[in-house]
Formats: structure tokens, C-alpha cells, sequence
């Protein structure tokens, strides 16, 4: 296994590691290493002026990308495997894409940068995502898009293509949520929006007004929210072109938006 | 409706002093004073009064006396005048009893029931002002063990470690909570100083990394403001705040009046909306995943930064320091019931928890009991008042203490209880423009290092008359504590033998 | 370990209160319950074919990190086909030496002889080339009850629990940690693929079923009676989480003559699930729904008979709600169930292949064994994923 040839110290890496096909990229088998050493690995290639990394034979690896902070925020990371929990946890940059399915907290305080699953993805995907964007093509676990936030011109957006389990969008305090059920399965969860303050969700098919939390209303879509489906379906189907559909026939299809009632859900509970 | 409430303060202004000068006018937000210009007097609404003395303090003439209304209501041992007013207030709002500052109730001070020794006949005393004594502490994990090569190189990995000159760290108090000016005196105490201050989970202002930076232990909480890849880098340590001892096992709450457009900046927040903190983060549900928490951080900062955990000193909080040392935290940080708030419901802060002496003592024997003491800092906080509070929380086993209800009065906090209501006079918990001004930051800062350096020279008087001339040989050491007035099981849990024995 | 017992066991030495001396004056020692978190693994043929311990250690070994080394075990099913009628009780005898160990197990053995028929034993075959903690002396025996007197009237489960009871609070460093038939636990101080290693499940056992757990407990009791599986007769229960209900459940199963010994969680599962399932035979679903019932809100909305139903379960049953965190694998000869609680705070991972089933804290750790899969979900909280034997599988 090339994993342990390698040099793991915060030393400068011996270049005995992986094949270079070209300048700047780097092919890693990632087989049965763990996870402080693949990410050592990514750190140093990073410094030494890798751009494109592929990933192969990733098994529960954690924390891919976190410690990519450094004199640049456009890597591209491409995962073949199951990372680990907290992929791209506070990533500030870059875009990693994962052929398969994610574990739990993808995306975790996540500042800015780009993920896209060719799969599903566990729970508390893009928990307190504050900037970038995640591509989901399938389902979604529990409490997605927990706590997100937005701020000037950090306008965070998650698009899911199948469904979601209970919790979606819970605290939730800015940013885009779109869930396209495209799978065909019903949304069946319940929770929707408890506590949310802010932001906003795009849901497409049907759902009941029990699935709501009592902080959230449904209402009807305006012409921004149009162009907010048209640009994030149309990202989406670029990510996925083997989806089958197109945007007009994704857009055709019943779109509720859900929204906070108040931004201050709470500001009536104390006395004072 | 009408409120059935008496005032909480009556004010008393001496007319043959007043000169209707307005200053107390202009000193209250609350609106207790207002000027009559029909009578040319001042007029007095005490129903507005919290009590926290500025106008009195401030007044040039000394004409004013503000005391707490007496109990007027029958005598009442279980329905005491604090119970009825409260009643009273829901039965008006129907809403949750906010307070402030720290659980003001009367559970016993263990620090108050502790003596310490000194050294007569068989062992020297130590003069301080004319022979080394040192104060000077690592915060940070340490190996089992130090490997040296051949060449007197070390080979062990060191884990990251903080050196501060003494004892004392201010505790985290965030920009949102407090004003600008009082976290800005915070952080210049804390490098003039040479300790550090903490920023609580409001984020670091951009302006204030590169010059404070240094000195900042910076906060991830459940609500995850204003954090960043920079936030995390330019701090000295991170702090994963779990709970705090005011309200331990609730969320926070930061009303949109204080979410001023800094405020928000800071926070990485829309202006104007409520910045609400869940109750627990919700990527830890379970101490493995405070574990992934840990490392997260630490890959986020390359393992550079020591990775503090704080949690609320509460039933069985020595199996959860415990486990959190496992978890891989340099330092575990707990705070005691007494501890101060910004804001918290009432019921919570006199009800849960436990003091700060009995959880501090209770997590140093364990974490020794099962040999992991050195891999840790511990930090002790909530209800450290003194001098000698600190010096005993040492000999109980804490590393460092946390200062900040202390830190708050040294700049001016007269422990008022109305933090939440955002009109600190005294400029501490506020973010009006207006009021927060009334805080010279260089002269806050002032306070706060002779705060620290009048505790210094104390404690090295109190080490010194033990015998003893650097800190670390105090850590733990019970032998120089004796319980005054405590029941056995108290004096099992502190292990301590009493004066005496 | 503390096993079911009948009234007749009931004058047990209160453990709660240990007194001990120190520094010449009695200190109250107050026995805490024992928190942990770990991950956990469970793997089934549904057909009942039969499988090594290799994949399912390098399963749990992949989630390496969940664990902190301080306990890991598992249990196997379907390992004994030629002893498939007898008990097999496996034992520990701990003790600071050879000599202590010795002797626990002559008091057992002479127990034993009184009590059971003993058809065939030896001692656990281990690796002693794998470095683990203070390993106990660790025996299986293969038995059938020896019913006598008043005890003629006991079914030989009852009999083979109010025994094992006894043995473990009465016989002082013996401990049954498994006692169904045809199935064992192995389990001790260590990662959990140290454990295995040191019993070499991957070359000396085949099950269809096989269930596993890595542990992070809080403390450090390092006590292999003390990791998990915990076992009572042919149930296992491997957990995850930490159950605020903890004191409530315990003191409503002490009421059934359990005596909770171990101050776990995983302890009460055990019994709560014994209680339910063995001895009222209720089935797996309404089990669920006892252990982690849907919300009031949910029922409210449900149609008459469901409503009325769940109303019910939730009334009765009320001290054995699990409240807070956790996901059970819990597993017996013919079926292996995972359940959440009710709004999910523990992770699950379910996924099919074949004839397979798979039950992981971590997909990862299945993809590293079964890379390629039919199927892969996250059960929803409070909704049991089970796998039963095949007819084929029964056979």
C-alpha cells in the first residue's frame, strides 16, 4: 500500500507518494490510511502547489478538506469511496465531489466552497453552513441544513434531489434549501422548519401542513423565488446531467416555499 | 393591566443638596429620573429603578440614596417577597422569569468553609517581595512521559501549551452580550497582563485579530457565530463552550435590540434578527461525537491551538470530564453553578447545577483515580471572587481559574441582575452607543490589570506563608486545606480533612 | 453481571452502598451508573449461512476512532451446531493471579456439578501472542439443567438465569457473561479488533448472526465483564448513546425481580427487551413502539385503532420509554433488530445485500466489507429494522 511509504510528519513530503499525471494533480489510494494521515497528505501537496487531487478507495476518513486552508481556496477534490463523518467540515474554499454516498455531518460550519455527493448523505448535512453550496442526487438524513445562516453576500444554498428525514431546516437562520423528491418517494418528514428565523425552502411534490413546524408558514412563489429555482435547478443539472429530466420538467412540478413567520420566533416568551 | 408590583428600589434625593442638575436624569436609560420643568424639580418613577447605583454614585452633590424597598408584604418564610413579586410578574406577561449575573441564592460557599495553612517552626516561610515566586502556568495537555535523544534533544511530541504569568484567565464573555468596549478592555487587560481573555461565542471583531489575537481563547458554541478558518487561526486556543453554570443544558438567546449592525458583523449574522444558540450542538449528541468536535478543530487549525472543552459543573460531571479528556481536550473548563449570565431564566440559574468546590475537587480525584490528570488543564470557574478563592481552587485540583463576574465589577458592574434588559448604565451590558461610551476602555483596562496584579501579590503572600514558592507544588495539594463547619460527606467530596484533624 | 431472577433470589446484597475506609474515617461510596458511547455493528444471513468473525472485525475496526480501547466484544450466533441443545455458558474467573482464578472456578465447577449436567468443557481458546489488559481465565461449559425439588416447576430458561444470578452475585470472581444456546459472546478490555484477535473469531467460529461493539466509556473500569455484548440467555444487546430514563426504567424492571448490577444502560435494554419479548411476547413492533414511542402529536393524529393503541402502550408501559440518545442492536438465534430512539440522535445505517443484512454507526464500515450494496437507508427514529431467518434459514 503506497499510504505507507509516506512520510507523515508536517515535514515536507517525500515524493514517493501516489502518481503525478500531470503538474499540479495528485492521485492518493486512500486505503486503510487514516484519517490525520490522508489529511497531513492533502495539506502538504496543497503546499507544494497541487490543484487537483483524486481520492480512491476512501473508507471512513474524516475531516477531508478541513485543513485545507492555505494559500488557496480553489482545490478540487474528487473522492471515490465513503469519506468519514465531517467532510468539508469548515471548509473555506475549494470543490470536492463524492462518488457515492456521505456519512453524517458534511459540510459542518462550512464558510464557503463546493460539495457534491453522487449519492445520499447522512444526518446534519450543512449543519451552521454559513457560505458555498452541496449537491446532494439523493436523500437527505435528519436535520438537514440545521442552523444555517446567511450574511451580505454569504447566501448559502443546499439542493437536494431526493427527499429528507424529520428536521429539515430546524434553527434555521438564512440561506436556500431545495428538495427536488425527484426519486419519486413522498416527503414524508415531520419537523420542517421547527425554530426557523430565517431563509428559506423550496420543496417540490406535496406535503402536510402537519410536517410544519409552528414557527413557519407556506406561501406562494414570486418571481425572485422563480429565479432562485431556475439557477440552483440548472447548477444542480449541471452537477447531474444523467438525471434524466430537464430544468423545464423539474420546474413544472409543484414548488411550495416555506418560510419563517417571524425572525424573532421567541421575542414574546420572557417576561421582562 | 395594572401591575400589582412594588418597586424593587426607592430612591430618596436630598432637596437641600439637589440643584436639578439633570445628571442623574441623563445617567439612568431605565428612566427613574425625570426633570419637571413646571416645579423645576426632579421627579423620581421608581417603578423603573434596577438599582445598579450609577446615579447615586454619579451624582456631584451626593444627594441621592437608592436601597431596596423593605419586604412589606406579612412575613412569610416560604412565601418570601422574591416569590410573590415573581408570581406576580407571570400572572402579568405570562411569560419566562429572565435574570441576570449569577445565581444570587444561598447555597453555601464552600470557599468560605476552607482554611488555609502556613508554615511555624518546621518549615520556612517564604517572603514574596524579596524571594523568586512564581506563578507562571501551561495550559495544555501534557505527554506521560519526556523521550530524550543521545543529544539531549527532545523526541516526545509536545502538544500545543499557553503560558500565562498567573492563574487567572477572564472567562468567556461575547461581544453581543457585553459591549464593544468592555470586550475591548477585556482584551487589552488580558495582553497587558499577559493571560488571556475569552470571546465567548459572538466571534472576534476583524479589526481586534491581529492585536488581541494572541491573547484570545475563541469560542465554538452550539449557535457557531461568526466562525471562521481566520477566527479559528488567529486565537492562542479554542474553546467548544457545551454548557455554562448559569444555565447549564439550555440555549442562548441574544434579543435582535442588541444584534447592532457590528454586533452582526461580527457574528456573521443578518442584522436585526435573533441570534439564538440551541441548546446542545447538535453535531454532539454523544461524547464520541465530541471527540470528531475535538479533532474537527484541530484539523481546522493544524494542530496548533490547545482545544479547551467547557461544560456546566453539574450531577456527574467527573465521568464527563472524564470522558472528555478521552475525547482528546487539552483543557476541560467547568463552571460552577454561581457562575454569571448575560441573561437566563431564573428558574434554571437557582436550580441547576452544582458549586463550582465540590465538582472542581470531585473531577481532579477522578481524572488522578484513573491517571489522567496530567493529559489536561483543568479551568475552574463560576464564583471565584477573591484571592483566596482562587488560591483554594488550586489546592482543590484547578489549573487556572476563570474570572469574570469579577472582572465585570472591577469595570463598574454592581451586580443590578438587569444584564438582559440591554440599558447597563455602567456601559458593561449594552450596546447603545450612548452607553457603552461610558466606558473608557484604557481606563477599564486599568481596573482589570491591577485587578490581576492586587490578586497576584496576594496569592504569592498566602504561597509564601505556606512554604511554597511556585504554584505547581499547590495543584491538588489538600494538605494545605482544612474544612471549617462541614458535614462529612462535604469534606469526602472536597477530600479534605477538617481543621483539626 | 447481573442476570433475571425469581423471588427466590430476592436477599441480594445491596451493592449501591459500598463503604470503604480511608484516612481513618467510612466514606460513602456512591455507585454511579456508567456512561459510554462506542459504535456498533451487526451482520445477518438471513438464509443462516454461516460466516467468519473476519468481516465484521474489520468492519468495527474501521470505526476505530468511535472507540477509546477501554472494552469491545461480540457475539455470535449459531456457532455451536454440534452442542445446539445445551446452554453454553461461557466464563470469566478474574482475580489478581492464577491462584485466585483457580479457585473461582473450582467453587463454579462445583456449583455447576450440583446443578447441571455437564456434557463437555474447556477453556476459551485464545492468542496469547495478542497483547491484551489483565486477561481473565475465560471457560466454556455445555450444559442441560439438573431440575430438582421445588425448581422441577421452572421453565430451563428461568432456571439457567436464576442460576447464573446466583453465580455471579454469590461466587465471588465468577462471572457468566453468556448463556444461550448455540451462541456466545466474546468480549473483554481492548479495541475490538484486539478482542477478536485474541479469541480468533476470524478462523474459529462461523455464525449467521454476528453482532459488535467498540467502546468509549468515560472511566476507565477496566473490567472485561464490563464490555459489551450484554447477553441473557440467546438475547444480546450491543448499544449506543447514553438513556436519561435510565433510574426510571431500572426501578420499574427491579419490580420483575431484575437486579440491575452493572449500572448501564445497556444492562436495562437487556432486561426491558427480555421482559417484552420473552416473557410477555409482545411482538418486535410494539416493542419499538414501547422503547421509543412516536410523540403525542403524531398519535393524536392517528386514526381510532392505532391511536387507541399506541395511547395504551404508552400509558402502560410509560417507565419503559428509553429517553435520549441511543441505537440498539439487539439480536437472539432467529432474528437481529436495530432501533434508533424515537427522533434519531444516534446514527443508524442500514443496507441489504443478497441475503445479507448489515446494522452500522457508519456506512463506511460496510462498504469496507460489502463494498458493492443492493440497498442502504437510515431507518427513521423509532422504526425497528428486522431481520428475520428465511424459512431456508430456520431449516
Amino acid at each position: 500500500m503506497e499510504a505507507q511509504l509516506i512520510d507523515c510528519g508536517t515535514a515536507q513530503p517525500a515524493f514517493n507518494w501516489g502518481k503525478s499525471w500531470r503538474v499540479g494533480e495528485v492521485e492518493i489510494d486512500a486505503a486503510g490510511m487514516p484519517s490525520k494521515e490522508l489529511n497531513n497528505l492533502l495539506r502538504n501537496c496543497m503546499l507544494d502547489g497541487t490543484r487537483h487531487f483524486l481520492l480512491k478507495n476512501v473508507c471512513g476518513q474524516r475531516y477531508i478538506g478541513t485543513r485545507l486552508v492555505g494559500p488557496t481556496k480553489s482545490l478540487d477534490i474528487e473522492i471515490m469511496g465513503t469519506p468519514g463523518n465531517d467532510l468539508g467540515a469548515f471548509l473555506s474554499g475549494h470543490r470536492i465531489m463524492v462518488h457515492g454516498n456521505v456519512q453524517d455531518g458534511v459540510g459542518n460550519t462550512m464558510d464557503d466552497g463546493e460539495i457534491i455527493v453522487r449519492g445520499r448523505a447522512g444526518d446534519v448535512l450543512g449543519m451552521s453552513i454559513r457560505g458555498g453550496k452541496i449537491f446532494v442526487k439523493d436523500d437527505v438524513g435528519y436535520r438537514t441544513a440545521l442552523h444555517m445562516k446567511e450574511y451580505m453576500d454569504k447566501r448559502p444554498a443546499l439542493v437536494i434531489g431526493g427527499t429528507s428525514q424529520d428536521f429539515l431546516g430546524e434553527y434555521m437562520a438564512g440561506g436556500i434549501v431545495i428538495l427536488l423528491g425527484l426519486g419519486g418517494k413522498p416527503h414524508l418528514a415531520n419537523y420542517i422548519g421547527t425554530g426557523m428565523h430565517g431563509g428559506v425552502i423550496y420543496l417540490r411534490g406535496n406535503i402536510m401542513p402537519s410536517q410544519l413546524g409552528q414557527e413557519v408558514e407556506i406561501s406562494p412563489l414570486d418571481e425572485e423565488d422563480r429565479a432562485i429555482l431556475d439557477r440552483y435547478v440548472g447548477e444542480f443539472l449541471d452537477r447531474f446531467p444523467d438525471i434524466g429530466m430537464s430544468k423545464e420538467e423539474i420546474l413544472e412540478g409543484n414548488m411550495i416555499k416555506i418560510s419563517p413567520i417571524s425572525k424573532r420566533p421567541y421575542g414574546k416568551i420572557y417576561a421582562y | 393591566m395594572r401591575s400589582y408590583l412594588f418597586p424593587e428600589f426607592q430612591v430618596f434625593r436630598d432637596e437641600s443638596k439637589c440643584n436639578q442638575c439633570r445628571g442623574c436624569e441623563r445617567q439612568c436609560a431605565f428612566g427613574t429620573h425625570i426633570y419637571d420643568p413646571a416645579t423645576d424639580r426632579m421627579q423620581t418613577d421608581e417603578t423603573k429603578c434596577s438599582g445598579c447605583q450609577r446615579c447615586a454614585i454619579f451624582c456631584p452633590r451626593n444627594a441621592l440614596v437608592v436601597r431596596p424597598t423593605p419586604p412589606y408584604y406579612r412575613p412569610n418564610e416560604a412565601w418570601t417577597r422574591e416569590k410573590i413579586d415573581d408570581l406576580k410578574k407571570q400572572a402579568e406577561t405570562g411569560g419566562v422569569l429572565l435574570s441576570g449575573c449569577g445565581s444570587d441564592k444561598p447555597f453555601r460557599i464552600y470557599w468560605d468553609n476552607i482554611v488555609l495553612n502556613a508554615s511555624q517552626v518546621t518549615n520556612p516561610s517564604i517572603d514574596p517581595l524579596r524571594e523568586p515566586m512564581e506563578l507562571r502556568t501551561f495550559l495544555g495537555r501534557k505527554p506521560d512521559l519526556l523521550e530524550i535523544d543521545d543529544c539531549g534533544e527532545i523526541c516526545t511530541e509536545l502538544g500545543p501549551n499557553i503560558t500565562v504569568e498567573a492563574p487567572m484567565l477572564f472567562s468567556a464573555m461575547s461581544y453581543g452580550a457585553i459591549s464593544y468596549q468592555a470586550f475591548n478592555s477585556l482584551a487589552m487587560a488580558a495582553r497587558e497582563f499577559g493571560t488571556l481573555f475569552n470571546t465567548g461565542e459572538g466571534g472576534l471583531p476583524r479589526e481586534m485579530r491581529e492585536e488581541f489575537g494572541r491573547y484570545a481563547t475563541v469560542q465554538v458554541a452550539s449557535g457557531r457565530f461568526g466562525i471562521d478558518a481566520e477566527y479559528l487561526n488567529c486565537a492562542r486556543a479554542i474553546e467548544i463552550k457545551v454548557g455554562q453554570g448559569a444555565k447549564p443544558g439550555i440555549g442562548g438567546h441574544l434579543p435582535a435590540e442588541k444584534v447592532s449592525s457590528k454586533v452582526a458583523a461580527t457574528r456573521m449574522i443578518p442584522e436585526g434578527t435573533d441570534a439564538i444558540s440551541p441548546a446542545p450542538h447538535h453535531d454532539i449528541y454523544s461524547i464520541e461525537d465530541l471527540s470528531m468536535l475535538i479533532y474537527a478543530l484541530k484539523e481546522a487549525t493544524n494542530y496548533e491551538l490547545p482545544v479547551s472543552v467547557k461544560v456546566a459543573a453539574v450531577h456527574n460531571v467527573a465521568a464527563i470530564a472524564s470522558g472528555i479528556v478521552r475525547a482528546g481536550a487539552d483543557i476541560v473548563a467547568i463552571d460552577g453553578m454561581r457562575g454569571g449570565t448575560g441573561a437566563a431564566p431564573k428558574a434554571i440559574r437557582d436550580n441547576v447545577g452544582i458549586p463550582i468546590e465540590l465538582a472542581l475537587s470531585a473531577v481532579d480525584r477522578r481524572l488522578r483515580e484513573e491517571g489522567v490528570r496530567n493529559r489536561c488543564t483543568i479551568i475552574a470557574g463560576g464564583g471565584i471572587r477573591c484571592s483566596s478563592d482562587v488560591i483554594k481552587a488550586i489546592a482543590l485540583g484547578a489549573d487556572a481559574v476563570y474570572i469574570g463576574t469579577a472582572a465585570l465589577i472591577a469595570m463598574g458592574c454592581t451586580l443590578c441582575q438587569k444584564c438582559y434588559t440591554g440599558k447597563c448604565n455602567w456601559g458593561i451590558c449594552t450596546q447603545d452607543p450612548r452607553l457603552a461610551g461610558r466606558l473608557d476602555t484604557r481606563i477599564a483596562s486599568q481596573r482589570l490589570v491591577n485587578l490581576l496584579t492586587a490578586w497576584s501579590f496576594e496569592i504569592k503572600e498566602m504561597l509564601g506563608g505556606m512554604g511554597i514558592n511556585a504554584i505547581e507544588s499547590l495543584r491538588g495539594n489538600r494538605d494545605h486545606l482544612r474544612g471549617v463547619g462541614l458535614y462529612e460527606w462535604e469534606l469526602d467530596v472536597l477530600a479534605l480533612k477538617g481543621a483539626g484533624e | 453481571m447481573g442476570f433475571l431472577t425469581g423471588s427466590t433470589l430476592a436477599c441480594l446484597a445491596d451493592s449501591c452502598f459500598e463503604a470503604m475506609m480511608k484516612e481513618g474515617r467510612v466514606r460513602r461510596e456512591i455507585r454511579e451508573k456508567e456512561i459510554s458511547s462506542c459504535s456498533i455493528f451487526g451482520a445477518m444471513n438471513r438464509d443462516g449461512e454461516r460466516f467468519t468473525g473476519e468481516g465484521i472485525t474489520r468492519a468495527i475496526a474501521n470505526m476505530h476512532v468511535r472507540g477509546n480501547g477501554l472494552g469491545g466484544g461480540f457475539a455470535a450466533y449459531g456457532i455451536y451446531p454440534q452442542y445446539q441443545d445445551y446452554y453454553a455458558l461461557h466464563m470469566m474467573f478474574t482475580g489478581g493471579n492464577r491462584q485466585v482464578k483457580r479457585e473461582a472456578k473450582d467453587k463454579f465447577e462445583a456449583f455447576l456439578c450440583a446443578n447441571f449436567d455437564l456434557v463437555y468443557d474447556e477453556e476459551i481458546p485464545h492468542d496469547d501472542e495478542v497483547r491484551v489488559m489483565d486477561p481473565p481465565l475465560i471457560w466454556r461449559y455445555f450444559v442441560a439443567p439438573n431440575k430438582k425439588g421445588d425448581e422441577a416447576r421452572l421453565s430451563d430458561d428461568d432456571y439457567v438465569v436464576g442460576k447464573s444470578m446466583w453465580v455471579n452475585t454469590q461466587i465471588e470472581n465468577a462471572c457468566v457473561f453468556s448463556s444461550g444456546k448455540n451462541m456466545g459472546i466474546f468480549k473483554g478490555v481492548g479495541f475490538p479488533e484486539e478482542i477478536s484477535e485474541y479469541f480468533m473469531l476470524d478462523r474459529l467460529y462461523r455464525g449467521h448472526i454476528w453482532t459488535a461493539h467498540g467502546r468509549f466509556p468515560t472511566n476507565s473500569q477496566a473490567w472485561w465483564g464490563g464490555a459489551h455484548p450484554f447477553g441473557l440467555l440467546d438475547w444480546t444487546v450491543v448499544h449506543n448513546g447514553e438513556i436519561s430514563s435510565y433510574g426510571t426504567n431500572r426501578r420499574y424492571l427491579e419490580m420483575y425481580g431484575y437486579k440491575c448490577t452493572l449500572f448501564t444502560d445497556t444492562e436495562v435494554i437487556t432486561y426491558a427487551v427480555d421482559l417484552l419479548m420473552r416473557r410477555q411476547k409482545l411482538p418486535i413492533e410494539l416493542v419499538s413502539k414501547v422503547l421509543s414511542p412516536p410523540v403525542w402529536k403524531s398519535i393524536d393524529r392517528m386514526d381510532g385503532k392505532s391511536r387507541k393503541l399506541l395511547t395504551a402502550l404508552r400509558m402502560v408501559y410509560a417507565p419503559l420509554l428509553l429517553n435520549g440518545p441511543f441505537t440498539i442492536i439487539v439480536a437472539n438465534q432467529r432474528e437481529m433488530i436495530g432501533l434508533t430512539d424515537r427522533i434519531r440522535l444516534r446514527p443508524l445505517t442500514a443496507a441489504t445485500r443478497g441475503e445479507m443484512l448489515y446494522l452500522s454507526s457508519e456506512e463506511a464500515s460496510i462498504r469496507l466489507i460489502s463494498p458493492d450494496l443492493d440497498q442502504v437507508w437510515t431507518p427513521n427514529g423509532g422504526e425497528p429494522v428486522v431481520g428475520e431467518l428465511s424459512e431456508r434459514g430456520c431449516q
